[in-house]
């Protein structure tokens, strides 16, 4: 019998609390995208995990959805950074405070 | 398996499966793991990057090791291959690829709260997911997962092209979307492109960088010159600073 489901349900839990914690405590812009691929990342652990638990296969089509999301997310994303970089050198999410009410 | 799984009973659980299975989930983990905490500490993001791909790859290893190989495969070509070559192309062409300082803390509270947080969340996840017996729900709604034949591959691709086959096509329109969005980011707009280039020929901004599309010869080598000149004076300013201090 293989490993119990409980295991990598903590393993994604850990691995989303890691990128959490590095979106919130880095102010690189590109870096903060990084840690939203570690959440986005333990979020598909989950679901693959969920579909071994459940014999679903529903469980791996939402990774094959949450695939494209993601990759549809960075490329908006660093078309942004690259579009703000234009007027101010830098990435830094210190920087972007026009909308600071 | 019934509910009310604790700490103790899933330890027990662990000891059933076989070596081969334990060794790889540990590998897998620390994989995870290490490559996790290396994006979040990471100085340079460049190291940041490859310690995602690092991630990326432990990811796929649990992929394979819970039996799903297509996944597996596609997070390595798509997310591997593309999203961090992305990411480094994006590093790269900014030129942003140096380190920062990562001991000083603009908002002194910042950290600790978020660590405070996180710590939080993450023990009621831990809780849920040890302590709960979560996968409640009735098995194999979209279709069974193992023993199918032609695998996983096959199972996911009935699924994807029967049961969800309208999210299937609004994913299409998702990426187009994005393509799209992309473009429209990363080009400037000919008005104010045009605007630029007459303040720029009038001495304006020093700050812009030549875009690659919008810009003629002649500006980009301005641009060149002008950024050459402004690490020449800063250079020079550099060198007179440290002969003030030397002797």
């Amino acid at each position: 019998m293989s490993i119990p489901g409980e295991w990598y349900l903590a393993l994604g839990a850990v691995l989303f609390s890691i990128g959490a914690l590095g979106l919130l405590v880095r102010r690189n812009v590109l870096v903060m995208f990084m840690c939203i691929e570690l959440m986005l990342n333990a979020a598909n652990l989950t679901f693959v995990t969920f579909a071994r638990m459940l014999n679903d296969i529903g469980g791996q089509a939402l990774v094959f959805f949450v695939l494209v999301v993601a990759a549809a997310e960075v490329v908006v994303g660093l078309g942004i950074v690259v579009a703000i970089f234009r007027r101010r050198r830098g990435t830094t999410a210190d920087d972007l405070h026009l909308l600071k009410g | 398996m019934a509910g009310g799984l604790g700490p103790v009973h899933v330890v027990a659980l662990l000891a059933s499966a076989t070596l081969v299975d334990r060794i790889t989930f540990g590998i897998g983990a620390t994989i995870v793991i290490l490559g996790a905490i290396g994006v979040v500490v990471a100085r340079n993001p460049v190291h940041a990057a490859l310690m995602l791909v690092m991630t990326l790859f432990g990811v796929a290893v649990l992929f394979v090791e819970e039996g799903a190989n297509f996944l597996a495969a596609v997070q390595v070509i798509v997310y591997a291959g593309a999203i961090v070559v992305l990411f480094l192309f994006v590093i790269m062409f900014l030129g942003v690829d140096r380190e920062e300082n990562l001991a000083e803390d603009p908002l002194p509270l910042q950290r600790p709260l978020a660590a405070g947080l996180v710590l939080l969340g993450l023990a009621g996840l831990l809780v849920l997911a040890i302590g709960a017996h979560w996968s409640t729900g009735a098995p194999s709604v979209a279709g069974p997962a193992q023993g199918q034949p032609g695998g996983d591959v096959a199972a996911l691709g009935r699924s994807v092209f029967t049961t969800y086959l309208f999210p299937f096509e609004i994913t299409a329109g998702l990426l187009v979307i994005a393509v799209v969005g992309a473009v429209v980011l990363a080009r400037r707009p000919r008005q104010e492109a045009a605007e630029e280039n007459g303040d720029e020929g009038g001495g304006g901004d020093g700050g812009e960088i030549a875009g690659p599309g919008a810009d003629g010869g002649v500006e980009s080598t301005e641009s060149v010159a002008r950024s050459v000149a402004g690490t020449v004076t800063a250079a020079h300013g550099r060198a007179e600073a440290e002969e003030e201090v030397g002797p």
